[in-house]
């Protein structure tokens, strides 16, 4: 597939995001992996939702045993490298950390995996077929992004036969298009996603599966089909202006960064909305030469959805939070963008929101970016048969990720609303394990 | 502190008539090889030294030292190839009579080892003392090279050759003579008690262990590497304490053996010291820490271990020395109707819950992941096996907690509780009060081992042997 050759990294993207969490070097890994106390049941592991064996592949960084240890890590998960640096870790596996019970600092679990899985890439290793020889069963999964991956990868290290379709040119989904540079480079994503192609995987890039008539001919191709499309274009700012060019949603503008269309801007940035896709957009303003980053957000800091650690790290980047604040129109001149006008709120003692009548005011700014979240794919999921949706989420089996179509699985954001890349590499996992499971029996 | 005397102990000591400020000493040993190293040593505080071994001409080869790190710690074990001084003897000796000068009290004690004749140990002897040794410290332990050419270890592992060459020193010494005991012997008593008989004024012990540190997995050569070659060495650091804390004690418990002993073995705090000194010990030699962090490491032996004293209230060596001894007894002598029982401090656990796959796997399986609805006494057949507990947990479906979205569990900064189905119980009636479950726990006082009345008299295996023949044969 070569994947990493259609893509080149842009070098002043490089200079201005690079590794947040710098990873460690050989004995600084060997000695945090020896502070491991090696629990049993460990609970960093039952937290992790891809249940990694985290002191296994830990005590085997201790050992000298590396290639081991990215081989444990990646049997559980085969994004393992991308979870490494896009894992909220704070919240999974080193949030349950049993160091936290006696004030110690817990293990760097994250900085392990990911010493373990960077000597794993750098030294050519290549990952596991469970199965050697080639199986009957053809799955098709829709979308490249983590949930596919991992079920494709399951099923073919099981020895089935599995394509990958997606509409654009690269795989990864958000992994490679929507994760903070200074995270995760679009072509470190790459790089991992290569072993899959490597195992065999099929990949069919700039395919679009629209209708019915698609999705049949998919169904007669394949004895089953995995959803895993994620969600729709992110929610737009329905207000007067709220359409002009200047206006870029939160994930396009991180894409334009990332794939190096955007390296340079200027002027006063508004960012609406405090998830954490937000923080990352104003982050990356801030960083491509923004003169100020506001992030505008209805509520107090207590509502917001992004992490702690994520608004910590906005305001060291020197973003600034602007509460109880409300746009409700975009205003430009003929030279762009000039001001967004805003309310501001109040929160009642019933805990409703309110707008403050007569609050108007405007911030001058050059660029707005809605950062609101994403849409489901509403119109393409009803179009599958039989697949029953609730509140726009597909409704699954948790176990399977089986569909309330038999024919179909679906896991990650479009299964579970939008959350993070692991609990859609544990979605696909299970998935390619029930769906290994059928091929079996159906093509003994 | 409660004792608010401010006196401090008096640490200084009289070493089989050798007299020295405190009981620390620097081992025979590349931190002794010159006089301008002891002098650095003695303004860094130590009490004396024992000079790097003087005798026959040698040559040394590169390189020398191994080592053994554990779980990232840097030198738990040290092994040498060393030979004794390399050095001329006379300049040696000129240098003994500088620092002697300089430096008059301070403890200087000349290390010897000449080849086994009358005549080469008379000379060797009365060159030390003219030098102006404090007194004499006989190698008779180094256990490589000069073992091969009938000197060190050889001498030490024969009694005979030990008691002969004891007898010749003593015949021409004016200092105390003190017999350096290697351990790589099946019982170090019958060596001591020969250097006894030769009328040895102390002896030391131990010296090094015969040992072999580990092999390069690369070019399957063993460590230290001498142009594609290695040998055994010496063994030393912190991981031989335990074994020349067992020698001291024996040489101390046995009245044809016991001498004033000068200590050896992993020495590299005030507490090691402590420990030797307990034993019997009337001075330590401290060799492997020294060369690890250098002479600095003395300032806190000297403070630590008087302000432990002043603690215990010890206003001199002596008054704590070989306290220990009356301790240690025979297997046979010990009261099997004593019991007790691990109990686990609920409120330190933090359900890292190594002490249930210790009891499991490594000992006598009676401690239970079944709490469920708090404490349970007395024995319960609910609990699962290790494996089970393992893949209910691996069964489980995690997410990524969303704040807002979902209850936050972790994340937050600590402590928190232990969730109490990670806090294992006891199952007192099957403990045997092994210890393992409070030894691998990394909490200080969360496990302890209480004592449980049995409500039986005291019983030794000896006394119940006297009483049976059939348990006696047992």
């Amino acid at each position: 597939m070569a994947t990493q050759t259609m893509f080149q990294e842009n070098p002043e993207i490089a200079k201005l995001f690079p590794d947040l969490h710098p990873p460690f070097d050989k004995q600084a890994a060997v000695i945090e992996s020896n502070r491991c106390l090696n629990c049993f049941d460990a609970p960093c592991t039952s937290a992790c939702p891809t249940h990694i064996d985290v002191p296994k592949f830990i005590k085997k960084i201790a050992s000298g045993n590396v290639k081991g240890s990215a081989l444990s890590i990646l049997d559980a998960n085969v994004l393992a490298a991308s979870c490494s640096r896009v894992c909220p870790v704070e919240v999974l596996c080193e949030g349950a950390c049993v160091m936290h019970r006696y004030n110690k600092q817990p293990i760097e679990i994250a900085r392990l995996q990911r010493h373990a899985m960077d000597a794993f890439h750098a030294s050519g290793g290549r990952l596991v077929r469970r199965v050697e020889e080639d199986r009957a069963g053809k799955v098709a999964c829709l979308g490249a992004g983590p949930a596919s991956l991992a079920a494709a990868a399951e099923l073919k290290q099981n020895g089935f036969q599995v394509t990958v379709f997606d509409k654009r040119p690269l795989p990864g989904g958000l992994n490679t298009y929507g994760v903070a540079e200074y995270k995760l480079p679009t072509s470190d994503s790459l790089r991992e996603i290569e072993l899959i192609a490597e195992l065999g995987v099929e990949f069919r890039f700039g395919v679009e599966i629209k209708d019915e008539a698609a999705l049949a001919e998919l169904e007669k191709e394949f004895d089953f089909i995995f959803l895993g499309v994620g969600l729709g274009a992110m929610h737009k700012l329905e207000m007067p202006g709220g359409d002009h060019p200047g206006v870029i949603d939160a994930l396009q503008f991180i894409e334009d960064y990332k794939l190096g269309l955007t390296t340079k801007i200027s002027g006063s940035v508004v960012v609406v909305g405090a998830g954490n896709t937000a923080i990352d957009a104003a982050n990356a303003a801030e960083r491509l030469g923004a003169e100020d980053v506001r992030i505008l957000y209805r509520r107090t800091k207590e509502h917001i959805s992004a992490f702690d650690f994520e608004y910590e790290h906005a305001r060291q980047e020197g973003v600034h939070f602007q509460w109880l604040t409300q746009p409700v129109a975009v205003h430009a001149s003929s030279a762009g963008i000039t001001s967004v006008e805003c309310v501001e709120m109040e929160i009642t003692g019933d805990g409703s929101l309110n707008q403050v009548k007569g609050s108007n005011f405007h911030i001058a700014c050059d660029m707005v970016i809605p950062a609101i979240g994403q849409s489901p794919l509403i119109e393409f999921l009803s179009r599958c048969r039989d697949l029953k949706i609730d509140k726009g989420r597909i409704v699954v089996d948790r176990a399977t990720g089986q569909t309330t179509n038999p024919k179909y699985f679906a896991g990650g954001d479009c299964v579970n609303g939008g959350r993070e890349v692991v609990d859609a590499v544990a979605d696909g996992k299970r998935s390619g394990v029930a769906i290994a499971g059928l091929l079996e029996v159906a093509h003994v | 502190m409660s004792n608010t005397s401010t006196k401090r102990p008096d640490i200084s000591v009289d070493f089989a008539g050798i007299k020295s400020p405190n009981p620390f000493w620097l081992a025979s040993a590349p931190p002794t090889n010159c006089g301008e190293q002891i002098m650095r040593a003695f303004d860094a505080g130590w009490g004396g030294a024992v000079w790097k071994t003087i005798g026959a001409p040698v040559t040394n080869v590169s390189s020398r030292y191994s080592s053994i790190d554990w779980n990232g710690q840097r030198m738990m074990g040290l092994n040498n190839i060393e030979l004794i001084s390399d050095r001329p003897i006379e300049v040696n000796l000129r240098e003994i009579t500088e620092v002697k000068k300089r430096y008059p009290k301070h403890a200087v004690i000349a290390s010897l080892m000449v080849e086994s004749t009358r005549e080469a140990w008379h000379t060797v002897v009365q060159q030390a003392e003219d030098a102006g040794a404090d007194g004499l410290e006989l190698n008779f332990g180094c256990p490589h090279g000069m073992s091969e050419r009938g000197m060190g270890s050889a001498v030490g592992q024969v009694p005979e050759y030990a008691e002969m060459i004891t007898a010749w020193v003593k015949e021409k010494a004016r200092t105390p003579v003190i017999v350096k005991l290697t351990p790589n012997i099946s019982d170090i008593r019958v060596a001591a008690r020969a250097a006894k008989r030769g009328g040895a004024d102390a002896l030391s012990a131990i010296n090094t262990i015969n040992s072999i540190t580990g092999i390069d997995l690369n070019t399957f050569t063993p460590r230290p590497y001498v142009g594609g070659k290695s040998s055994h060495g010496g063994y030393c650091g912190p991981a031989v304490k335990p074994i020349a804390l067992n020698m001291v004690q024996q040489v101390m418990s046995d009245p044809e053996a016991a001498l004033p002993m000068s200590g050896i073995g992993g020495v590299a705090t005030w507490q090691d010291a402590a420990e030797f000194i307990l034993l019997g010990s009337g001075t330590v030699q401290v060799c492997t820490a020294a060369m690890h962090y250098g002479y600095r490491i003395v300032e806190d032996m000297i403070d630590g271990l008087e302000n432990w004293m002043s603690e215990k209230g010890f206003a001199t060596i002596a008054d704590f020395r070989g306290r220990s001894l009356e301790k240690v007894t025979e297997w046979k002598h010990l009261n099997l109707n004593y019991k007790i029982v691990a109990h686990i401090d609920e409120s330190k656990c933090i359900g890292c819950d190594l002490c249930y796959t210790a009891c499991w796997d490594g000992a006598h399986q009676c401690i239970h992941l079944d709490r469920v609805s708090g404490p349970v006494d007395g024995h319960v057949e609910l609990h699962e096996k290790p494996a089970a507990v393992e893949a209910a947990s691996m069964s489980r479906i995690s997410v990524t907690p969303i704040p807002k979205l979902d209850t936050p569990q972790n994340g937050h900064h600590g402590p928190f509780a232990t969730p109490l189905a990670r806090i294992p119980r006891v199952d007192e009636t099957e403990c045997v009060g092994c210890n393992l479950c409070s030894l691998v726990c990394p909490v200080e006082d969360c496990i302890t081992m209480v004592e449980i009345d049995t409500g039986l008299a005291p019983e030794t295996w000896e006394q119940r042997g006297a009483g049976s023949l059939v348990e006696k044969s047992g």
